[in-house]
Formats: C-alpha cells, sequence, structure tokens
C-alpha cells in the first residue's frame, strides 16, 4: 500500500526585518499507513513548524515552499483552501501542545466536538451528538453527557487533552499529527495520555507524526523517528536502530542525555549535555549546522551542505564523518 | 446564573442608593435652597415662609427619606420655574435623548464593529490605514465643532437636513452623527485589537484545523470572543453619549434631556437638576447591568464560576 503522506523538500522562512529566518530546510519523509513516525529535536528546531506546514496552519507571515506533498497519492500542496478545508479535520487531524487555550472558552465542549462532524459529514445534530459522546468515552472520560453539556475551563488540563483528542477522531482521519501532546501536562497524565494515543493508533489504524523532544517518548511510541537541528532532518531511521546506533553526533548527544538506571551503580556518573548553542537561522547557514557544537568537526564540515548518508536500508544520516568513527566514542562515553 | 443575575442587581440597587444620596445632597451642598428659590430681595419672613413651605426646615435624614419615597413613585416635585411637575417635563424629554442615545450607539457600532474586524483580517492594509485615520480625526475632534461643521454643510450650505428642533426623523440624523461618531474610534480599535488577538489564538487554530468555513472561524468562533469587552465598553461610551447629549441636544436645539439638564441648571432649577441627575445615574447603572448580562450570556467563564 502506498504511503498516507509524502512531503518533498519542505522549506519554511519568516522575512524579517534583520533578515530571512529558514525555519525549515528541505524536509522530506513519508509516513506509512499505521506507523508511528515521531519527530524529535530541541525547541526551535522546526518540528512544529514542519507539521503545521502540512495543516496549512503556519502564520500568515511564513512563506511556505514545498516541491510536493501528496497525502495518498494526491497532491494537495497546492490545493485551493476550500478543498483543502475538506481534508482538514476529516483524513487528517492534529491535536496541539496548549490544552488549556485550544479550545474555544465560550462554547460546550458537546458542540466543539459535535461541529466538526457535521461540517465534514452529511449528519443531523443527533448523529453528531452520538459520535461525540462515544469518543468522549473512548478516550476515557467519565460521565460524558454530563461533560459536552460543560465548558473548557470547567475541565482539567489532562481532561482537555482527552477532549482535543476526542475532537481530532471524530471523523477517523487516516493521519492524525499529535504536536507535544503530553508537554503541557503533569507527568503522571503524561503516561496515561500517551498510551491512549497509542491504543487509539492501532484501533483506528491511523498513521500518526507524533512531535516530540522527549527521547523517553519515542522509544515507547515511535516505528520510525526523524531528528531535526536547526531546521533540518539531521538523522532518519527506525527507532530501534537509532537507538542502537545513532550516526549522527547530534543524535548521540541527545541520547548521551537520557538518564539512565544502570549508571545509577557508578556514582560519579553525570547526565550528559550538548556545549554550546543553536546557531542562528537568520541568513544562509553554512556548512553543517551542528559543526559548532560538535566534538567531531572537521575543517570540511564547514565548507559545503553536508549531504545524507546512508547507514543502512532505512537509516540515513547527514554527516561527514563515518558512523563508525563516531559510534565507537558514543557508546564509550555513554556507558 | 440566577445567582449571578440576583447578585449584580442587588450591586446596581446598592450603587442607585448612594447616587440618590450624593444628588440629594447636591442641593444642600450648593447653598440654602430657600435663598435661592425666594431670590436676593426676599425678606427675612419670606426666606422662612418658603423655608417652611417646602420643608427644608425639616431634619436632613426626613427630608431625603422624603424625596425618596416621592421619587420612588415617580414624584420628582414640581419646577420652580415652570412651576410644572418635573416627572411630566421628564416624560416628553427622555424619549427623544433616548432616542438620540441608542441610534447613536447603533452608529457607532454600525461604523465600528465592519471597519475594526476588516481592519483585523488585513491588518496593515489599505482599509486598516483608513480606518485608523478615521479614528485618530474622530478622536481630536470636539463634538461642537463637528456638530457645527455639519449644520454649515449639510443644513446650510446643501440644505439636506432640517438644523434644529425635533419634528421629524431628519431632525434627528445629524445629531446622531455627531454623537456617536465620538464612540467610534475607541469601539473601531477595540474591535480590531481583540480580532487580531483572536485569529492568533490557539482555538482559532483549532476552529481552522478542524476545517471550519471562513465565515465560522470568524464569526462563530472569532467573534463571540471578540464581543466580550465591546460590549462592556459600548455600555460606559453610552454613558458617556448621556452626557454629551447636553451639547448636541443643544446645538441642535433637541429638545431632550440634556438640553432641559442645561436650561435647568442655568435657571438653579434643583427639582430638575436633582431628577436629571439622577435619572442620568440610572441609566448608566441600567446600561452596566445590561452589559455585564449581556457578557455572562456571551462568555460562560462569568455565568459559571
Amino acid at each position: 500500500m502506498s504511503a498516507v503522506l509524502e512531503l518533498e523538500r519542505l522549506n519554511v522562512r519568516f522575512p524579517l526585518t534583520s533578515g530571512v529566518l529558514h525555519a525549515v530546510r528541505d524536509v522530506s519523509f513519508r509516513v506509512e499507513p499505521r506507523e508511528i513516525l515521531a519527530i524529535v529535536g530541541e525547541s526551535g528546531c522546526g518540528k512544529s513548524m514542519t507539521a503545521l506546514a502540512i495543516m496549512n496552519l503556519l502564520h500568515r507571515r511564513a512563506e511556505r515552499r514545498v516541491e510536493a506533498l501528496r497525502f495518498r497519492g494526491e497532491d494537495i500542496a497546492r490545493l485551493p483552501q476550500r478543498k483543502f478545508n475538506r481534508l482538514r479535520g476529516d483524513r487528517m487531524a492534529m491535536i496541539f501542545q496548549e490544552p488549556m487555550t485550544s479550545l474555544n472558552p465560550v462554547y460546550t465542549i458537546g458542540d466543539q466536538l459535535e461541529e466538526v462532524f457535521l461540517r465534514h459529514r452529511a449528519a443531523t445534530r443527533e448523529d453528531a451528538r452520538r459520535r461525540a459522546r462515544s469518543l468522549l468515552e473512548k478516550v476515557g472520560i467519565p460521565a460524558p453527557d454530563q461533560r459536552m453539556r460543560q465548558y473548557p475551563h470547567q475541565l482539567s488540563g489532562g481532561l482537555r487533552q482527552r477532549v482535543m483528542i476526542a475532537m481530532a477522531l471524530m471523523c477517523e482521519p487516516d493521519l492524525i499529527i499529535a504536536d507535544e501532546p503530553t508537554t503541557a501536562l503533569d507527568v503522571t497524565i503524561q503516561a496515561q495520555v500517551l498510551a491512549l494515543l497509542k491504543r487509539l493508533q492501532a484501533e483506528f489504524e491511523m498513521a500518526m507524526i507524533l512531535i516530540t523532544h522527549d527521547l523517553g517518548v519515542v522509544a515507547r511510541m515511535a516505528d520510525r523517528v526523524l531528528v531535526m537541528y536547526a531546521g533540518e532532518i539531521v538523522e532518519s531511521g527506525p527507532t530501534r536502530r537509532i537507538f542502537d546506533s545513532p550516526s549522527h553526533p547530534y543524535t548521540q548527544g541527545l541520547l548521551r542525555c537520557l538518564p539512565q538506571l544502570s549508571a545509577a551503580d557508578d556514582a560519579d556518573a553525570r547526565l550528559g549535555t550538548i556545549a554550546g548553542v543553536v546557531p542562528s537561522l537568520v541568513g544562509e547557514v553554512r556548512g553543517c549546522a551542528f559543526a559548532n557544537r560538535c566534538p567531531h568537526v572537521v575543517d570540511a564540515c564547514r565548507a559545503d551542505r553536508v549531504a545524507v548518508a546512508a547507514a543502512a536500508a532505512e537509516h540515513s544520516y547527514r554527516c561527514l564523518i563515518p558512523p563508525e568513527r563516531t559510534l565507537a566514542n558514543f557508546r564509550e562515553t555513554a556507558r | 446564573m440566577l445567582t449571578f443575575t440576583i447578585k449584580r442587581l442587588f450591586s446596581a440597587l446598592l450603587t442607585l442608593l448612594l447616587i440618590s444620596i450624593f444628588t440629594f445632597s447636591l442641593a444642600h451642598l450648593a447653598g440654602d435652597p430657600a435663598i435661592a428659590i425666594a431670590g436676593r430681595e426676599a425678606s427675612a419672613e419670606d426666606i422662612a415662609r418658603i423655608r417652611a413651605h417646602y420643608g427644608f426646615d425639616r431634619p436632613l435624614v426626613q427630608q431625603y427619606l422624603a424625596w425618596c419615597g416621592q421619587a420612588l413613585v415617580g414624584d420628582f416635585g414640581r419646577s420652580y420655574h415652570y412651576q410644572q411637575a418635573v416627572s411630566e417635563m421628564l416624560a416628553t424629554r427622555l424619549p427623544i435623548t433616548l432616542i438620540l442615545g441608542i441610534s447613536a450607539l447603533g452608529f457607532a457600532l454600525a461604523i465600528s464593529l465592519p471597519l475594526g474586524i476588516v481592519a483585523a483580517i488585513r491588518p496593515n492594509s489599505l482599509i486598516d490605514r483608513i480606518s485608523l485615520g478615521l479614528a485618530v480625526v474622530g478622536q481630536a475632534m470636539p463634538t461642537f465643532w463637528f456638530a457645527l461643521v455639519m449644520i454649515v454643510v449639510f443644513g446650510l450650505t446643501l440644505r439636506w437636513l432640517p438644523i434644529s428642533g425635533n419634528a421629524s426623523w431628519q431632525n434627528f440624523v445629524m445629531p446622531t452623527i455627531a454623537l456617536g461618531y465620538f464612540a467610534t474610534p475607541a469601539l473601531m480599535r477595540l474591535t480590531r485589537a481583540g480580532m487580531i488577538d483572536a485569529l492568533e489564538s490557539d482555538f482559532v487554530r483549532t476552529a481552522r484545523a478542524k476545517g471550519l468555513s471562513q465565515t465560522s472561524i470568524l464569526f462563530k468562533h472569532a467573534l463571540r470572543n471578540v464581543m466580550i469587552p465591546v460590549v462592556s465598553v459600548s455600555a460606559v461610551q453610552c454613558g458617556a453619549m448621556l452626557s454629551g447629549s447636553i451639547v448636541v441636544e443643544q446645538i441642535f436645539a433637541l429638545q431632550g434631556i440634556g438640553w432641559l439638564g442645561y436650561d435647568a441648571t442655568v435657571r438653579s432649577d434643583l427639582p430638575v437638576v436633582q431628577a436629571i441627575t439622577l435619572v442620568i445615574a440610572a441609566f448608566y447603572v441600567l446600561l452596566t447591568l445590561l452589559a455585564d448580562l449581556l457578557n455572562a450570556v456571551l462568555d460562560p467563564r462569568i455565568r459559571i464560576g
């Protein structure tokens, strides 16, 4: 079966007074049916921008350029707004990071759920109400009838995020994009919401793009991972492979930052950090964006844009240094 | 909602009570009302007789309670100058001011809401610049001057509209514009700012992600949130219009409450001044109450605490 989503060379730019900010640079990937693809990276790496660009939700000053954006084989990059709106909320849906502000404060939960269904289906209000009720049950909200009559401010953050998930699932989309869905929640609620997402993804047979900065979440949820840094994909591959043999020094650095229980016997073990800061994305980035923070940097890194290399069949990375050399060092320092 | 309404009603009544005390004291702070009525030439006996006649010799609290009791049944006493019941005078003048006030607010909203919304959808566009220009000019231009310019242009030069009196609806056109125009800039800028915030809010992004139509996003999701502060400010602006109508009614010889108020003040006609102050204040309280209740309907966060 063909891919649910294929993205080719996405670029997002913001014209600023100080120059052009290159928020997303030449990002390409595909999402297969029923898979969870994680996009991981630190704040400002362009992972949320990529998600918003796919959903056509970028800020009005943002410039989106994309060579191709295919949804189930159909190019939707240049679809008129009206037609795109038929897909959005129906075949592809999104869950946002901020459950506290993502619901409209002046309408009931029920109204906001039913609205999506009424928009995309030839359904009566009664159908929509039944559908909303069953989805609230599915996302584990007790007393759904009562909740539907309530307003967002009467619900906790965890419940609101469950409502957002129910809303995204109203039309059983083929693709769901979850942009840091648990970042704003309590740690105990986080695990519940992630488990819920994973269960529903399997039950509804959806593909999911999960955006996160948390490698723990990636390990638990994702089939494949894209690692983004400074607006571009620096490494991509199956989750297992990325965790076992990370081939880009940035990915290696991220993994070193993960606390490990096995290190507890070594009382002097310190949590890894990546020295330095992310480069400014205003103006053209020359060479490898990670060069200034990279322990393996050589002169050639700063010369030209680094091309993508293949480490294995499904595993590619954007680095000049062969992974054999960087990996040995990673394995030593990470243990 | 019921508890909310009762609470608001109670505080409105309390405000009215305070206003009535204040209004009543005005008369007695201004000096001995008996001397004011009798005139400068009056003898001591005359003044004493007037004092006894109007009951000014009774204790203040007793006078206040008597005045309140009468005001509650619509009796504001008799005008010193016209020797006519104040309530009758109010009954003929009030509708004129109410029509003027309501049409002026309607005019202000009819101009400011669409302009504010369009300006917010396309910030820094030509229409945004023009409406900003209008707002600056509107805020800077004194009402009396604007009214006089209109009289010269539309009344005297073009002869399209009558310049004084209240014989037909045409008499209300220029006063409505003069009074309403002043409230337009504040309402327009508030609508624009609120709409820009709303359109960039997370919940509007959610609405877009749901694939809703532009109409639904603008008018269902954004506008209702924008209207909450607009309703509050409209009530305040409407209150300001009641006082503004004193100037406008004077200029256009529109014989409403404002006109009567000015006339009574000039003549030191205390019962009339007191009644008008009380009525205008009561309207102000009523408007605030209405705005609060309307906002509670619009915003569940107010209704359900």
